[in-house]
């Protein structure tokens, strides 16, 4: 009898659940593959506590990471600008959904207070929004009907400039990576971002959500890892045809100098880091509001003639 | 186990001299003696349908499962450096630069004998691939634009893709091309006979097309297209390739790289141990040519090492082993200029074929 009570205790208690744990991986070509390495290094939180264990990518993931969004690019550069921005803004829907999850990531990884980090997640998806609402009228603020002497019309229109690795802001690890990484996708390039080394998590759970969005797998490929082991091949990378270089400031063992000279043997377009306030190697305030000149700096200007019909 | 050699052959054939193989002009054989050796080796004098069918469906069966399984093996194998670099340019070496389309055009053909001449014009130490393929019309063309230069010019001939004519026409288009230069012969096998039991046809086919290509003091090879994805079973594909072999061909090729699947590891693999097993018995080596599907330098490796640990190092020569590709090159290229430069390359800097 004494037996049959002790059994009816235990099962009355509830029973201590197994964690469910993630495995952080890269996002590359619309999949989550490991890194090819199989590496993975410990992230932590602001005060070094750990937080995961994240992939290690090494540089055949970036090259099998520029294969996918070459593969992506004509595509997405071939939807209408309406339909991008209908994609784009359907992913600021996705991640108001998420937005709990985004807060919790980013006040633990940028050791910042809730209330906080709520007003960095909800300016992360207002600025998504803004970026989204660019798609269809870039080309008529950035191009022109040119005066030639003539009887032409002479038309210039911004496009994309096709493959754009961005190197993601180090410290401000939602708002700075949405900041660098809409911009391109705007007027139809596909991007490749190299995740903040220190604070990668918020750019993980954004693959997430770009995954089961409508944005065409390979458009946004998510690299996990050292920037310094990342951005030289990607900058020397002769498929690449565009660099960001928001995120090497402040990355350990990389200058963006270095990432630059990397890039001109391709003639890459390189984006410089903005100066911060607090002097050229601090990362800018990515707080003040965005401007359509990131959009621009991925585009490349087509000028057509065409005779003006008598 | 896949690999076993089929014993019933070997006990009632000649021993083989397991010598390297020959140059192709001392592996030729004269018509009588390929009869010979067919009637020997599969012990009939008359090589009728019934003969053929005792003999090939005497063959020991593929092991479908360990063929397979020792194909995924193969591949894991890690090239690297400097063995990648020999692998690289063996590789384009062993390239017949390939296009078979309906829109092929003189300038087209002529772009890609120069191609196949200079592959990375920039570099001098960078080999020429080992034939250009195209279709029998084209062959003065391709003949024109490699006069000299040590590239071969291959013909696919006897009605390809589909083989689906008679006798007398497909004998005419492989004279056609022979007549107008062409180094190589490409021939498909009637795949209809072969499926249903008419294996004397097959072989009578590849004899009458041997003859057509050494007709008139002229001497060009015969590659004979088994079109390994329409014989279905590993066991088809064992038995067309001693059917070829015994018949004459010079080269066994997988497939016309015009139906889905093409070229396969596996298969090339059992095509490996057919032409390793023909030369122990009867000391004739017989080259290897997977067709269609592939594409980058990675997969190409991993037919050299299938190549290496089945048949043999001596078959890793373009004498013996050649790929059927058009894209393989480019990338071959790219890696190439990647291990030269330790940059990545792109797409952008290589011809558009």
């Amino acid at each position: 009898m004494a037996r049959t009570t002790k059994a009816l205790t235990t099962t009355r208690t509830a029973p201590e659940r197994l964690g469910v744990r993630k495995t952080y991986k890269l996002y590359v070509g619309g999949k989550f593959p490991r890194s090819e390495s199989g590496r993975t290094y410990e992230v932590t939180d602001a005060k070094g506590r750990f937080l995961a264990n994240v992939a290690q990518g090494s540089r055949k993931d970036a090259r099998e990471a520029v294969v996918a969004a070459r593969a992506a690019q004509a595509t997405w550069a071939g939807a209408t600008a309406y339909n991008r921005g209908q994609v784009l803004y359907r992913v600021a829907e996705m991640l108001e959904g998420r937005r709990e999850q985004f807060v919790a990531e980013v006040a633990a990884g940028e050791g910042l207070p809730v209330r906080q980090a709520e007003l960095a997640v909800s300016e992360a998806i207002d600025r998504w929004v803004w970026y989204a609402g660019w798609t269809d009228k870039v080309a008529q603020v950035a191009g022109s009907a040119n005066p030639v002497a003539g009887p032409y019309f002479n038309l210039s229109s911004p496009e994309p400039t096709g493959v754009v690795v961005v190197l993601a802001p180090q410290r401000s690890s939602l708002l700075g990576l949405v900041s660098t990484i809409v911009p391109p996708l705007v007027t139809g390039n596909s991007v490749i971002v190299v995740a903040s080394e220190r604070r990668p998590i918020p750019a993980v759970t954004l693959s997430e959500v770009l995954a089961t969005s409508d944005v065409p797998g390979g458009v946004v490929n998510v690299l996990t890892g050292f920037t310094k082991e990342l951005a030289p091949p990607l900058a020397s990378h002769l498929d690449v045809n565009a660099i960001d270089l928001a995120g090497a400031v402040g990355a350990e063992g990389v200058t963006w100098g270095e990432v630059e000279a990397a890039a001109a043997d391709s003639v890459k377009r390189v984006l410089r880091p903005a100066p911060g306030r607090r002097g050229e190697d601090a990362e800018p305030d990515w707080t003040e509001a965005p401007r359509p000149q990131r959009i621009l700096a991925f585009t490349e200007t087509k000028t057509v003639w065409h005779p003006k019909g008598v | 186990m896949s690999t076993t050699t089929p014993t019933s052959v070997a006990e009632t054939g000649r021993a083989g001299t397991g010598t390297a193989p020959a140059t192709p002009g001392a592996a030729d054989r004269s018509a009588s003696e390929i009869a010979d050796l067919a009637r020997s080796v599969t012990g009939s004098a008359s090589l009728d349908d019934t003969a053929w069918r005792r003999y090939l469906h005497g063959l020991p069966g593929v092991d479908k499962v360990g063929a397979d399984g020792r194909a995924a093996a193969l591949s894991t194998r890690s090239i690297k450096t400097t063995s990648k670099a020999w692998a690289l340019d063996t590789i384009i070496r062993m390239v017949d630069l390939t296009t078979l389309e309906g829109a092929d055009t003189p300038g087209k053909v002529r772009a890609l004998a120069a191609k196949a001449v200079r592959p990375e014009p920039a570099d001098p130490t960078c080999p020429s691939a080992a034939a250009v393929c195209v279709y029998n019309d084209l062959v003065p063309v391709a003949v024109e634009a490699l006069a000299g230069t040590g590239v071969k010019v291959a013909a696919v001939s006897t009605a390809f893709p589909s083989g689906r004519a008679s006798r007398a026409v497909r004998l005419a288009d492989t004279r056609d091309a022979v007549e107008a230069g062409a180094d190589e012969i490409d021939m498909v096998i009637d795949r209809g006979a072969f499926l249903s039991g008419r294996y004397s046809q097959v072989y009578e086919d590849i004899v009458a097309v041997r003859e057509e290509c050494r007709a008139n003091g002229r001497h060009a090879h015969l590659k004979v297209i088994l079109e390994t994805g329409e014989l279905a079973t590993y066991d088809n594909v064992r038995r067309a390739s001693w059917l070829a072999m015994l018949a004459g061909a010079d080269f066994i090729k997988t497939s016309t790289g015009k139906i889905s699947p093409a070229a396969t590891l596996p298969v090339t693999i059992v095509m490996l141990e057919a032409v390793r097993d023909f030369r122990a018995l009867t000391g004739v080596p017989i080259g290897v040519k997977p067709a269609g599907g592939i594409r980058t330098s990675k997969d190409a490796i991993k037919y050299l090492v299938a190549v290496n640990e089945t048949a043999g190092a001596d078959w890793l020569d373009p004498d013996w082993f050649r790929f059927g590709a058009s894209s393989l090159l480019n990338d071959v290229l790219m890696q190439r200029n990647k291990l030269a430069t330790g940059t990545y390359w792109g797409p952008d800097y290589v011809t558009v074929d």
